[in-house]
């Protein structure tokens, strides 16, 4: 026990980058031990996941567990802190669940050009970045882990990806960097402004629990909005929010299936998991103010990415489109600052990383038995692949949000919790949000439905009807995938497994600003000024 | 003064308990079946030797007879609870019918309160209708032999399923008259429905996924009835939506079917929003933002509690999602289109069960629509007239069906609308009685169908039918009692409900009329043109389809895709013969309720006359389904029933045969006979001479232009030009922004790179770096260029974040 508060959180993000150095020892033409290795890191990794899963004390799952504190760049301030409570340990479980499986599915699917070494070696390193993110305590170990996810990433799409992977990788890049540089300065402005709200002192730390209880203090509102603002862009290019969402469709496209997989199921939850645990917490009263335009954007996301979705031909972009659209509703349930909505966007970010990345994990498939991802080229799935056939229609039904599967519980709580947003929000223009994302829901099932409907039913057409390579799943499929599909359910029959879990912590960084002596009502008198309600 | 404040006890009072007979409380028990039969049949139904079959039957019918002794268990309690006013441990159930020993005075002042509820059950009753003073008094006598009524106390199981931001999710059932009787009705077509299917579907390709899909929505059917909170109601809705997206398009091959399909679950999301839209402010105006319990949102309701604005919002967004599940207008183009489905399929949910869903939730949260539309007093809103439009509308379209399914289909759509009038005319009790019948003669209506289309490959009556009475007695007799029963011709099924219905618009003042909730003239002039027309079609329906001579057995292969049904296991040609017994037998079991079920609630004043009459079969389902005088419904005025509506409302109905009759067994039929041809309708009818009658004929051959509407221009631009404009935005202005920037930057960047820093700053590092290693080189070679862009780029962002400080700093 006293091994796994020490080390629990350290040997979980760094055993994949041991893993990975390890597997730099390894000659790259043993690709089966490498593969066999890669595999082990992210299993052991996935066994430390679930040995802080059941040692986690669920009774006080708001405050942070085995927190380590440990000095690290004294010079700034900046300290070796990580902590768990229930808002990063849905993530947690999430990413250490996600990988293993999608190195599953690597071991007959390396995308050309082949070396399997830095292939894997890349997702490892991944794996470390996404953990570190979701566990760190610390503003800049917060940022360093944030970017080591860009690198591997931006390799991946630029030398595994699809034709036009240079552009794709180098937008996807560029455009995350730039956001993480406007998100770096507003770390820097809090580090430089954040008081202490009791001495009045200033604090000058990164330490994130320390900030989030200032809350803000001793910034003054015009400097708020704008840190605020600047984290909103770095974090919204991440998630991504409509209108910085265009590098999402290419990159999710060009990247090879395990890339997607990757991007959709853990890499955009890096942003709103920014949002509810950084920007949220440590500027509640700037949040209150930028609130109703996160909720606009949110919902002009949840349609817009429903329409492009309709537009698209090819089948990995639809789905890559249909990510902007969901993320809309985890948007819009973080944008109503209430603990409903907050947990909803949680639950959101678990649910569409299951589904989203299941999806791409067919489309994978598909694009392997078809060669092409061309909707109209495809049809009669079913006949052909049955299996596949089914898994996608369950995953679409699971995607437009069915009740009893997992995508409902992100989905309707947000649209319900937009009906009574926090004290201080416009009630009025979040009804408004409330009536459009339901709009958004015909769409989605539109989108989807049509996808099945021209891929999977009908006849097959003239060019595959006697293809031998169209096989139904095979064994690595099912091994990778049983346990997605498997959680769909489980999480759409049991929501409290996450909600319980969530709950507690949620509160606990909203009591900052119902703490607030009089920030909330300032704030709601002048958005109200703002938006005429 | 009593009698105001003994309704005011009866309101404050939840009158919900936890406690009663172990049937009443284990009622999950019954959807938990099929749902685990979906598990079974999806895992193992292959390998079985019916395919999955038996599992599936065998479910359902354990539930079938657990609902039917849910059903007894809940006559009984209804007749016998004793309840004190909240303490949930006071009821007994009297298990030992008639005798005293059971009932429970457990404690000293209950005796008292059970006095006071029942006091004003009375009253409450007597204000509105005398005679139910009566009734509920023999009642009470023959049931129990006791003396006084005893209140409509409902029976509720809740466990919290989870929590999120202080709001706790509850999972329970609620049954209740209403749950109760819906738990029946669906347990029973379903299995007749299974039973039918082996034969029907028998040798299909997909038969195991078809028992699947079968067993996961009775499951979700039975979930929803038996809903305790509007939250799971929502969950019951979405998940027998999605069964019915799978089952119509069962034979997905064929584009048109999964075109319905589609078309079906899309539609029905549009009127989803209106469902999460009116559930949503229900759960904020009417639970206070913490429970989604449907007893306490009406009893909030009921007690005044509720903003006038929020019920009128919440009630007019429930109805349009009643206009996508129910097939009210301008929602319900896709119910026609449903019939692509396999016919059982048709007769369980897109007639018997699941249509009715929007139906069950406007009456299980009667009091919102009843505040919200404010029914009472009024003549006219909302629900009551999209009732009245759909149930004229859709039945004239009826006329202008080909297809069997379609005319059945129609015909469904125009009966929903009778269901939703009455409801929006205050005639609760009417309605759920409609619903009752129109379960069982519809699902007859079908499954007899289906049995004509077995034998001849076709849904079509003018291309493949005509004379089947010849070739196929036994389904002949099952239709005609089904045709009559739905023609509304006493004493079969359909007649007393729609009778009911009729007398509850309170719009009857000829001979002594009737009271009602308010005076829907307008609705019941509707209501009787239904009458006229339902009489008609399904006349003209009998005609084309039984009688003449047959017109199939030439090349019935032309017609594919609507004639799937009849592919599978018959490949013989030659006459149609009678079906098997396990597609009769349902159909002789369905007529029989036809014939019957009527009878359950006879109206009040039918034997008066006689002191012999039996009575107590006088307005039984009313007893036992209304929740009057409960906690949680509102204080509904009943109509009085009148012979003088009765004889008219029938003489319509007749006349409507009449019409029909004359044109096609006399007239059509005369000219067939002399011209050697099984005719199926006049050469120079009305449509070829009057031009007004033709321009309505084109009208409703075109379905009023809803589809080309909806699919053409709306799908249409949504799916073409609007998705397309959205993407040209997002490639020409958004991405195009980024590439821009992106462009400028790179520019800026190599511009600075190759003018300062190559040319001054690397000018004195490149004469040291010459000299060194030769992998740099090696490297260089591999990607010269692009190590010069990542250099370029650096100094661009480099020059971005400089900005940014500034502008951030100036401020």
């Amino acid at each position: 026990m006293d091994f796994l508060n020490d080390w629990g959180l350290t040997l979980v993000t760094f055993l994949p980058l041991a893993g990975a150095l390890v597997m730099m020892a390894i000659p790259k033409e043993e690709e089966k031990v490498l593969k066999q290795a890669a595999l082990l890191t992210s299993l052991a990794t996935l066994a430390a996941g679930i040995w802080l899963l059941v040692e986690f004390d669920y009774d006080r799952a708001g405050s942070l567990q085995y927190v380590v504190d440990k000095n690290w760049i004294e010079v700034i301030g900046s300290g070796y802190t990580l902590g768990l409570d229930g808002m990063s340990l849905p993530l947690l479980a999430l990413t250490v669940l996600v990988m293993p499986l999608v190195f599953i599915y690597s071991w007959d699917h390396i995308p050309s050009p082949g070396n399997a070494k830095a292939f894997l070696a890349l997702m490892l390193i991944l794996e470390t970045g996404m953990i570190g993110t979701f566990v760190a305590q610390d503003l800049i170990l917060f940022f360093v882990f944030f970017e080591v996810v860009l690198l591997p990433m931006f390799f991946m799409i630029a030398v595994w990806g699809g034709e036009d992977r240079r552009y794709a990788s180098l937008k996807f890049f560029l455009y995350t960097m730039f956001g993480s540089a406007l998100m770096l300065l507003g770390f820097l402005a809090l580090f430089f402004l954040s008081k202490d709200p009791v001495t009045g002192e200033l604090l000058r730390t990164f330490d994130m629990r320390v900030l989030t209880d200032a809350a803000g203090a001793g910034i003054v509102r015009s400097s708020q909005l704008l840190i605020f603002g600047g984290m909103f862009l770095g974090f919204g290019v991440k998630v991504p929010l409509f209108p910085f969402h265009t590098w999402l469709p290419d990159a999710h496209t060009q990247a090879p299936t395990q890339g997607s997989v990757i991007l959709a199921a853990v890499l955009l939850k890096l942003g709103t998991y920014g949002f509810i645990r950084i920007a949220i917490p440590m500027l509640p009263e700037a949040a209150e103010a930028w609130a109703p335009w996160i909720g606009l954007f949110a919902v002009i996301g949840i349609i817009y990415g429903a329409l492009g979705c309709l537009a698209q031909t090819d089948m990995k972009r639809l789905i890559a489109f249909s990510s902007v659209a969901h993320m809309g509703f985890v948007m819009l349930g973080i944008a109503t600052l209430t603990d409903f909505g907050i947990n909803a966007a949680i639950f959101g970010m678990v649910a569409h990383g299951l589904i989203t990345g299941m999806l791409f994990f067919i489309a994978g498939s598909v694009k392997e038995r078809y060669h092409t991802l061309e909707i109209k080229r495809l049809g009669g799935m079913l006949l052909q692949a049955p299996r596949l056939g089914w898994i996608l229609g369950f995953t679409s039904m699971a995607s437009l949000g069915l009740p009893g599967l997992a995508g409902f519980w992100g989905e309707f709580p947000a649209i319900l919790a937009a009906y009574q947003p926090a004290n201080g929000i416009p009630e009025e223009t979040f009804r408004g949000y409330m009536v459009v994302a339901a709009i958004g829901t015909v769409l989605a099932a539109g989108y989807l439905l049509w996808l099945l409907q021209r891929t999977a039913m009908g006849e097959p057409s003239e060019e595959f009807a006697n293809d031998p390579h169209i096989t139904d799943v095979n064994r690595f499929e099912w091994i990778a995938w049983s346990p997605i599909l498997f959680l769909i359910v489980l999480f759409g029959v049991a929501p409290g497994l996450i909600f319980d879990v969530t709950d507690p912590a949620v509160v606990e960084s909203l009591n900052n600003c119902l703490q607030l002596p009089d920030g909330c009502e300032g704030v709601a008198a002048a958005t109200t000024a703002m938006f005429g309600g | 003064m009593l009698s105001l404040f003994a309704l005011e006890s009866v309101s404050e009072v939840s009158t919900v308990v936890q406690d009663a007979n172990w049937f009443l409380e284990h009622a999950w028990i019954i959807p938990l079946l099929p749902a685990i039969s979906f598990v079974l049949i999806l895992f193992f139904g292959k390998r079985l030797p019916k395919k999955g079959a038996e599992i599936g039957i065998t479910a359902v019918a354990v539930s079938f007879l657990l609902a039917v002794v849910t059903g007894w268990a809940w006559l009984d309690h209804r007749d016998n609870v004793v309840f004190d006013g909240g303490h949930s441990e006071s009821v007994v159930v009297d298990d030992g019918h008639g005798s005293d020993d059971g009932y429970g005075t457990d404690d000293g002042h209950s005796g008292d309160a059970t006095a006071d509820e029942e006091h004003a059950i009375v009253v409450d009753d007597g204000t509105t209708n005398g005679d139910d003073r009566v009734s509920l008094a023999v009642a009470a006598a023959e049931t129990g032999g006791k003396t006084e009524a005893h209140p409509y106390v409902a029976v509720q199981q809740t466990t919290q399923w989870f929590q999120s931001g202080g709001v706790e999710f509850g999972a329970g059932i609620l049954v209740d008259g209403l749950s109760v009787m819906m738990l029946f009705v669906v347990t029973l077509i379903s299995l007749l429905v299974h039973i039918y299917s082996t034969d029907y579907v028998g040798g299909d390709r997909r038969y195991t996924h078809f028992f699947a899909f079968l067993s996961l929505f009775t499951a979700s059917m039975l979930f929803f009835v038996l809903s305790d909170n509007i939250l799971q109601m929502i969950v019951g809705w979405e998940l027998v939506g999605v069964c019915s997206f799978a089952l119509i398009g069962h034979w997905w091959e064929e584009k048109p079917n999964s075109d319905a399909a589609l078309k079906a679950f899309i539609t029905n999301r549009v009127g989803d929003v209106g469902l999460l839209v009116g559930m949503i402010t229900l759960f904020f105006a009417a639970g206070g933002g913490t429970t989604f319990d449907t007893v306490s949102i009406n009893e909030q309701v009921v007690q005044g509690n509720v903003s006038h604005t929020a019920l009128v919002v919440a009630a007019a967004a429930l109805t349009a999602a009643v206009m996508s599940k129910s097939g009210q207008f301008i929602l319900h183009t896709w119910l026609p289109d449903a019939m692509a489905g396999p016919t059982p399929v048709s007769a369980l949910i897109h007639a018997a069960t699941m249509v009715v869903a929007g139906i069950f939730m406007v009456a299980r949260l009667y009091p919102v629509f009843f505040e919200g539309m404010s029914i009472g007093g009024s003549s006219i809103n909302l629900l009551s007239t999209v009732g009245a439009v759909t149930l004229v509308g859709a039945g004239l379209l009826a006329f202008v069906q080909d297809d069997i399914k379609k005319v059945l289909a129609y015909s469904t759509v125009s009966q929903l609308g009778y269901m939703a009038m009455a409801l929006g005319v205050g005639a609760w009790t009417a309605a759920v009685f409609h619903l009752f019948t129109h379960a069982f003669f519809k699902a007859n209506l079908f499954l007899g169908s289906g049995s004509v289309a077995h034998a001849v490959h076709s849904f079509d009556m003018k291309k493949d039918m005509g004379g089947m009475k010849k070739y196929m007695p036994r389904t002949f007799w099952t239709f005609l009692i089904g045709s009559v029963a739905l023609a509304g011709l006493p004493p079969l099924a359909g007649f007393w409900s729609k009778d009911e219905i009729l007398v509850g618009t309170g719009g009857w003042g000829l001979f002594g009329g009737t009271g009602g909730n308010g005076a829907y003239t307008f609705h019941l002039s509707m209501g009787m043109i239904g009458a006229a027309l339902t009489a008609a079609y399904m006349t003209r329906c009998m005609y084309l389809t039984f009688f003449g001579e047959w017109r199939g057995g030439h090349g019935h292969d032309d017609h594919g895709h609507d004639s799937h049904d009849a592919h599978d296991a018959h490949g013989h040609h030659g006459e149609p013969h009678e079906s098997g017994p396990r597609i009769l037998v349902p159909l002789y079991v369905l007529s029989g309720f036809s014939i019957l079920v009527g009878l359950v609630n006879l109206p009040p004043g039918l034997f008066s006359g006689s002191a012999k009459s039996p009575a107590s079969w006088q307005e039984r389902f009313l007893h036992y389904m209304e929740p009057a005088g409960s906690s949680y419904f509102p204080a509904v005025a009943h109509g009085t029933p009148s012979w003088s509506l009765a004889i008219v409302s029938t003489a319509i109905a007749v006349l409507g045969i009449g019409m029909a009759f004359w044109y096609y067994f006399v007239r059509v039929d005369r000219l067939s006979k002399q011209t050697g041809q099984s005719l199926t309708g006049l050469p120079n009818g009305l449509t070829s001479r009057n031009r007004l009658a033709k321009a309505g004929h084109t009208l409703l051959v075109n379905k009023y232009y809803l589809d080309h509407l909806y699919t053409g221009i709306i799908a249409g631009f949504t799916k073409g030009r609007l998705a397309r404009a959205a993407y040209w935005v997002n490639q020409n202005v958004l991405d195009r922004t980024v590439n821009v920037a992106g462009e400028t930057a790179v520019r800026a960047g190599r511009v600075v790179y190759e003018r300062i820093d190559q040319g001054v700053v690397d000018g004195l590092v490149n004469s040291a770096g010459r000299v060194s290693d030769s992998t740099g080189q090696e490297l260089r070679k591999i990607n010269s260029g692009q190590v010069q862009n990542y250099a370029a780029l650096m100094f661009a962002g480099a020059a971005v974040l400089a900005g940014a400080f500034i502008i951030l700093f100036a401020l």
